[in-house]
């Protein structure tokens, strides 16, 4: 690595730049690596009618002899059982649909907010962050009422006399879709509308002094700029929505086949903890790859930056 | 100066009664319970710190599952706990996660029903580990009206046909059926259905369950353990799968909303799933003595009558019978008469592996997959 310093840095400033080095990797190798590597040891553990419930990987047989047990049987059940790739898909299908709901939505509302007159940007912003005031699990419940049989929403269809007979929408997928878009569109408004205020307003005037209409600049010049945005908010979505446990629990029904409430099954019905760190870290691997691409998709927004 | 004092003192006072009152609390004497939920009366807790000065700190659950793993994780810091007999208290036994009773300090133990200490005895050798503290049927809660309405007058109610003959489910999914989210309640109560041992894990035997429970799968109207409460007492379900007391509960409430809905509790004349909660002392308990205490308090006839009057189950002591609410005591759905007591059955002992084909059977039929 090149030294941004003279050729010998002072020992107080190497002390320092060790630290600032030191404090961020002692964090992840804390609060990331340490548990991934425990979730690991358990999956590659024997599950066992005890406590803990599974086998310790490594034991002292005799003097100076180790013996290391590890079982792979957990990520062959992974493999060969085609319910867990069907919870997978099911899961990915239903966090691609919420992320794009959330996009349609979230994109008009951040524009909206972002080019609205100074004084009314901040009450605005209040109110898309006031809803987190209260607890997420009780709005989760609220929908409840909202989406039942003999619900509000039903209800006031029924007056209006759009529907003959109540819809069933709790229990359905279509109610998971709406806790989760419901749920998840703050994360989707705020870096786009973070990212849309920050964009030079005479870039648009210079598109207009050239001829361009406003859709079209808006296609040409807004929308591109607003790439990083759109990455961000979407992999906030996306990320939390794939592994999502609470809302399917709560507004989905049977047929609401996640990966979140595979990994319930499988730690809390079939005590089997190794086969649930497993699948823990399959899911791990399948969210951090979508990262990977942002981060390299964001690095190379920065590079086209003339 | 002397104004200054007089606002002063008071808050120095205070001050120091803040201080103090969390080092009494701290002195006192704490149990620490994890029970289901709704599973005392309201002035059970209370009475008991009355009477031993021990303060009762309750936390609840909703799931076997979800003591279970707290319990094989190990230092769940309770006192006391309120798992299933069956399959969970019996296997939580073998992995040796209890502590032995001391029964001298239990001397209420020589009232409980005989009978019920004998099935436990096949999990808990000698009744070493565990005391009985409510036992039910699993059956169906149904609403009379709307099912006759359905399926004619004289259609027979006591029967699991009303949910598994297709049939009767096609006529009774408009007004809603449910089914408890357990393929353990589910698959044996299919079974007994078929006129085949409840509890069989034969090949034929769970194929036969499953496509019954498959055709009859487009009529169900929802898979919940609890939700089913609410919806049968406001009218939103004519016909649930349900626990006893649940549904009793059920009923109570629509009583209690204007007595528009009437709900029944029935045991199927083919054979229900018998179950028990028992009371258990974790072998990491941090006070077991305050826990004996509490299992001896609950032993008295008059403080579980008044539990089973509150929560609507049988509790296991017989002396505890003259004490009950008289509308408790006759309800053929709460305390069976001898000859639908011999119909239930125990549900037996799986291996993991064997738990892992059920859930996995389970979860397929609710997915479609």
């Amino acid at each position: 690595m090149a030294s941004p310093f003279q050729n010998r840095p002072r020992p107080t400033r190497r002390a320092s730049r060790l630290l600032n080095i030191g404090v961020p990797y002692l964090w992840l190798g804390l609060f990331l690596l340490l548990p991934v590597a425990i979730v690991l040891q358990i999956s590659l553990a024997e599950p066992t009618a005890a406590q803990p419930p599974y086998a310790a990987l490594w034991q002292w047989v005799e003097e100076g002899v180790l013996q290391i047990r590890l079982d792979f049987q957990s990520y062959r059940l992974l493999w060969s059982d085609s319910l867990y790739l069907a919870s997978f898909l099911n899961s990915l299908q239903v966090a691609l649909v919420c992320t794009l709901l959330c996009l349609l939505l979230g994109y008009p509302m951040a524009y909206a907010i972002a080019t609205a007159p100074e004084r009314w940007r901040l009450p605005l912003l209040m109110l898309i962050v006031l809803p987190f005031w209260t607890s997420f699990l009780i709005r989760v419940y609220a929908w409840i009422g909202i989406l039942k049989t003999n619900g509000f929403l039903n209800n006031f269809l029924l007056w209006l006399g759009v529907i003959d007979e109540p819809l069933a929408i709790l229990y359905t997928q279509t109610a998971v879709y709406i806790g989760i878009v419901y749920s998840y569109l703050p994360f989707m408004i705020l870096p786009l509308y973070a990212n849309l205020t920050r964009l030079d307003p005479t870039l648009l005037e210079a598109a207009a002094d050239l001829g361009c209409r406003p859709l079209r600049a808006f296609l040409r010049v807004t929308l591109p700029l607003s790439r990083a945005g759109i990455v961000a908010g979407s992999m906030l979505v996306f990320i939390p929505a794939v592994g999502e446990f609470v809302i399917p629990d709560l507004l989905g029904g049977p047929q609401t086949l996640m990966v979140g409430r595979m990994l319930w099954t499988e730690f809390f019905s079939n005590m089997d903890w190794p086969l649930a760190a497993a699948l823990a870290l399959v899911l791990l691997g399948l969210l951090v790859v979508p990262f990977v691409l942002m981060q390299r998709w964001q690095q190379g927004a920065l590079e086209d930056r003339p | 100066m002397r104004h200054l004092s007089v606002l002063l003192r008071p808050a120095a006072l205070l001050l120091v009664a803040a201080l103090a009152v969390p080092a009494i609390a701290s002195a006192e004497e704490r149990l620490h319970i994890y029970n289901w939920n709704d599973y005392f009366a309201e002035d059970t807790l209370a009475d008991f710190q009355a009477r031993t000065g021990i303060h009762p700190v309750l936390d609840v659950y909703d799931a076997n599952e979800v003591l279970e793993a707290k319990l094989f994780a190990g230092r769940s810091g309770y006192d006391l706990v309120f798992p299933t007999m069956r399959p969970f208290a019996a296997r939580h036994i073998a992995a040796g996660l209890y502590r032995p009773l001391d029964k001298d300090r239990l001397l209420g133990l020589a009232n409980l029903d005989p009978q019920i200490m004998a099935t436990l005895a096949s999990g808990d050798p000698g009744n070493a580990h565990v005391v009985p503290y409510m036992w039910g049927t699993t059956g169906l809660g149904i609403n009379v009206e709307k099912v006759q309405a359905a399926l004619g007058e004289d259609a027979p109610l006591d029967t699991w046909g009303l949910i598994f003959d297709p049939e009767n489910a096609k006529r009774l999914a408009g007004c809603g059926i449910s089914l408890l989210d357990d393929p353990a309640e589910v698959i044996p109560a299919a079974l007994a259905y078929l006129g085949r041992d409840p509890n069989s894990l034969a090949k034929a035997d769970l194929a036969a369950a499953q496509a019954l429970i498959e055709a009859i799968y487009p009529h169900i109207r929802y898979i919940h353990s609890s939700q089913y409460i609410s919806d049968l007492a406001n009218g939103d379900l004519c016909v649930a799968h349900g626990y006893s007391g649940d549904v009793l509960q059920a009923a109570t409430r629509a009583e209690e909303a204007g007595g528009r809905v009437a709900i029944d509790y029935l045991i199927p004349r083919e054979g229900a799933v018998l179950w028990t909660d028992v009371m258990a002392i974790p072998a990491d308990a941090p006070n077991p003595e305050a826990a004996h205490a509490f299992i001896a308090y609950l032993l008295e006839p008059e403080v579980i009558a008044a539990v089973s009057d509150y929560v609507y189950y049988a509790n296991p002591n017989l002396a505890a019978t003259p004490h009950l609410d008289e509308a408790l005591r006759d309800d053929p759905g709460i305390y069976p008469p001898p000859a639908v007591r011999a119909r239930l059955f125990v549900p037996a002992e799986r291996s993991s592996r064997e738990l892992r084909d059920l859930n996995r059977l389970w979860t397929r039929l609710k997915s479609g997959h």
